[in-house]
């Protein structure tokens, strides 16, 4: 059992990874999808127990083909990787479950062996983005969930998802090559590519010229691939048009993988190295930050289709989340790790229930959904609580986070004020738009609600199982706001 | 006398971007794209790095020609004309980003410098450990393949999920033209003079291919060239003689097992390492001498490397013919 326990961090990406050629050699799309699921609860597995193990020891190293660091390639999980593990291999899961029941009206039977092998490989690349300690290991498994990231977008029924795709690939190819420039700079100037390595090595450099333009172009392009306000344009089509469980699945979890790359580099590599990174950092940041959660939440207060509504909601979200990162404390952090985990829990399942609503509402207009509630009670209370949760409604995760991100800002000086009244602001702007739909189901009537049927169990399950998270993280944050505080103090290098 | 040579390659490289940017016609472009990869090529080869120079002429300038003209063939030939505003920040942007690349060049160590911080740190490690626990002379080939064998694996999963991603999206039912319509449309047949020479070229190219893939401990190549060029030579074969003749050699079905089964060898001689008792992609635990392990691990990666990369290649080609438009 031991010596199972130590290729863990290996077995994390090498699972879905290796199952994914089997994935497309199934022709029956029912195995495909069972080897699919099976091999994504195998992750999720390995990532609760990786969890575990960090809890209790701190970090786990594993060296790739048993050559030593930083010669060959080497993996480390500490609290910020599982933390990130947790929600990419979780959602995974959920969405693949859901998607048993609603992959099959969106991709044509025949097709979907290929359409699980995508998704397998997008699972595996980002994990191996996670488990990584290495820099341009980062890039080859940023490329591998990328490209499947954009084959699973692809997928999507309306020929609308291709110029959305399009418009991610090449924004996405932009961010992908600009990280490989910036590593390009710091091996030139470092010559190691192990990410330790070049934090200690990188403090010999007296040339700052190349490494002031690497942390730059590294920002600039996770920035497009985390989509951070305005480098955002690709996200809310990509979203839309995607097939229903991919939306779950890529909301969750892509642009936050991109932002904990963002992270490790800014805090870990950057701030220690430049003259007042910090200072630079925050003044970039913090009014993007601004920008994103209200011009976020203002363009979701009026859109009117439910997906693209979400998504919009998302780009506030992420500005919520660099928000705590440009206070730069450990507060700050906190709160930023903690809503990267709480968000991802109420966006999925509020994707989930969209996805429910897709069964039998053609189009995901809030014009289409009037009076559905009594069709579809147990759907719509899901959209309803998980909503609760997106608003940050005491009780919820999403208020756990919120809290946490509220006191930090009120640490952080005369602007915290200010601050506080845009969190509380676009928080009212959350209410507005979740109300709106929960108004149309619950007390209008149309005549497509009146044929619609309530959503099949195994989209059911995985829909409340989502919702029960956000109060089960609402009411007791314990592990991820563990991971969340020792992952803030590892970042700003400092010990717990 | 090298410095003269790379200016000159920049140039003439500079030059063809221009024209690439330039031109409306796609054709051109692509074209233009093909003598960019091959300047590009020479470059590299230039700065000694054969193993690069290889893989950029064999993917960038053949593969790469190929598939985008047989995209060209199912969309217009010029492009249409984007707005002119837009042209201007496109510009601007790229300016900006060309001037900050220049300016990190200011305080980067001379070319070739040995002193340069990536001669001093893994460099002369790997070059020690290549001779100690691999033993074969090309140390690109053990960098790639054993120390960074990973990253090798990753890229192989990349050109693997390109492949699922061309055949995901092309291979739609429906949007497939029927046989008897797609047969003869890329096809060479009545031009005897392509048709001989094609013929004749064939054998060798697939010759050279193999050689590539089996020398690469020794010389540069190894697997992602050895795919290119065997793809290259059934494409040719395909375009002399038709795509369905290509396709009762190679079938379909043939071709995704190679795709899979390439990736899986590589993965499984990963898992292997660790059934043994050592880590993930160690290969010093395949033989009882650390040594010939690590050759063993490195030609059946390499072989893995080849299939997939040829499968993909190959699929992805016959996915673009198929959709043939008349």
């Amino acid at each position: 059992m031991t010596a199972l326990q130590a290729h863990l961090p290996a077995l994390q990406v090498v699972v879905p990874m290796l199952s994914a050629p089997l994935a497309m050699l199934l022709r029956e799309h029912r195995l495909s999808w069972a080897l699919a699921t099976a091999a994504s609860l195998c992750a999720f597995a390995i990532a609760i127990s990786l969890t575990l193990s960090v809890i209790d020891t701190g970090g786990m190293r594993y060296l790739m083909g048993s050559w030593p660091a930083p010669f060959g390639i080497e993996l480390g999980v500490d609290a910020m990787s599982a933390l990130l593990l947790l929600i990419v291999t979780g959602a995974s899961s959920l969405a693949l479950i859901a998607g048993a029941s609603s992959l099959d009206r969106e991709i044509e039977v025949e097709r979907q062996p290929l359409f699980y092998a995508a998704w397998l490989l997008a699972l595996a690349g980002l994990c191996g983005i996670l488990v990584t300690a290495d820099a341009f290991n980062i890039f080859v498994f940023m490329e591998i969930s990328a490209l499947a990231s954009y084959v699973l977008v692809a997928g999507g029924p309306d020929r609308r998802a291709l110029p959305a795709v399009f418009k991610y690939l090449v924004m996405g190819t932009i961010g992908a090559t600009f990280y490989l420039i910036g590593v390009g700079l710091i091996y030139l100037m470092t010559g190691t590519l192990n990410l330790d390595d070049i934090v200690y090595r990188i403090g010999e450099v007296a040339e700052v010229k190349p490494i002031l333009i690497a942390a730059g172009f590294i920002s600039v392009g996770l920035a497009l691939k985390a989509a951070i306000f305005p480098l955002h344009v690709w996200l809310p089509n990509a979203y839309t048009f995607a097939p229903h469980v991919v939306t779950v699945f890529l909301a969750a979890c892509s642009t936050k993988v991109a932002l904990y790359v963002l992270l490790r580099f800014n805090f870990v590599v950057f701030k220690p190295y430049l003259e007042d990174h910090d200072l630079k950092f925050a003044i970039f940041l913090l009014p993007l930050s601004l920008l994103a959660i209200l011009v976020g939440s203002a363009v979701a207060m009026f859109e009117s289709n439910l997906k693209r509504m979400l998504a919009w909601s998302s780009v506030a979200q992420i500005g919520y989340i660099t928000l705590g990162a440009s206070l730069v404390s450990v507060a700050g952090l906190t709160a930023s790790l903690l809503h990267i985990f709480n968000h991802a829990l109420a966006k999925s399942a509020l994707f989930l229930a969209l996805a429910c609503l897709a069964i039998s509402v053609s189009k995901l207009r809030i014009e289409n959904i009037g009076g559905i509630a009594k069709r579809m009670p147990w759907t719509m209370a899901a959209f309803l609580l998980a909503g609760l949760s997106l608003i940050g409604v005491p009780g919820t995760a999403g208020f756990v986070s919120k809290w946490y991100l509220i006191t930090a800002t009120f640490d952080s000086g005369p602007l915290g004020i200010l601050l506080v009244a845009v969190i509380v602001v676009s928080s009212l702007m959350a209410v507005v738009y979740i109300w709106r739909v929960v108004e149309c189901a619950y007390f209008r009537e149309t005549d497509e609600a009146q044929s619609a049927r309530e959503a099949p169990l195994m989209l059911l399950l995985p829909t409340w199982a989502a919702v029960l998270l956000n109060f089960y993280f609402g009411l007791f944050p314990g592990v991820p706001l563990e991971l969340s505080s020792s992952a803030a103090t590892l970042l700003l290098g400092q010990t717990p | 006398m090298t410095i003269v040579f790379g200016v000159f390659l920049l140039t003439l490289m500079l030059i063809t971007a221009i024209a690439i940017v330039r031109t409306q016609n796609l054709f051109v472009a692509v074209m233009l794209s093909g003598i960019f990869s091959l300047l590009l090529a020479s470059n590299f080869f230039l700065l000694d790095a054969a193993d690069v120079a290889l893989t950029e002429a064999a993917v960038g300038a053949g593969i790469s020609t190929v598939l985008y003209l047989s995209a060209l063939a199912l969309s217009a030939e010029n492009e249409r004309a984007p707005y002119s505003s837009h042209r201007l920040i496109a510009l601007a942007v790229v300016s900006v980003t060309a001037l900050l690349v220049i300016y990190a060049t200011f305080d980067q160590p001379r070319v070739g410098d040995p002193a340069a911080p990536v001669h001093q740190h893994v460099a002369p490690w790997y070059l020690e450990m290549t001779r100690d626990a691999i033993d074969i002379p090309n140390v690109v080939t053990a960098v790639l393949s054993s120390f960074r064998g990973y990253d090798t694996l990753g890229e192989v999963f990349v050109v693997f999920t390109a492949g699922i991603g061309v055949l995901f999206l092309l291979d739609k039912p429906g949007a497939r033209h029927g046989g008897t319509q797609t047969v003869g449309r890329v096809r060479l047949r009545h031009y005897l003079i392509p048709r001989l020479v094609g013929r004749m070229l064939i054998p060798f190219i697939l010759l050279f291919g193999l050689y590539v893939q089996f020398h690469g401990e020794y010389g540069p190549g190894g697997g992602f060239q050895a795919g290119a060029l065997i793809a290259a030579s059934i494409i040719l074969y395909a375009l002399l003689e038709g795509e369905t003749r290509a396709l009762q050699a190679l079938p379909r079905r043939l071709l995704t097992l190679l795709i899979a089964s390439g990736a899986l060898l590589y993965g499984g001689v990963g898992v292997a390492g660790m059934l043994l008792g050592g880590n993930f992609l160690d290969y010093s635990v395949l033989a009882s001498d650390p040594v010939k392990g690590q050759q063993l691990g490195i030609i059946l990666i390499e072989a893995g490397v080849g299939i997939t990369v040829t499968g993909v290649l190959l699929s992805v080609f016959h996915a673009f013919a198929a959709r043939g438009r008349f």
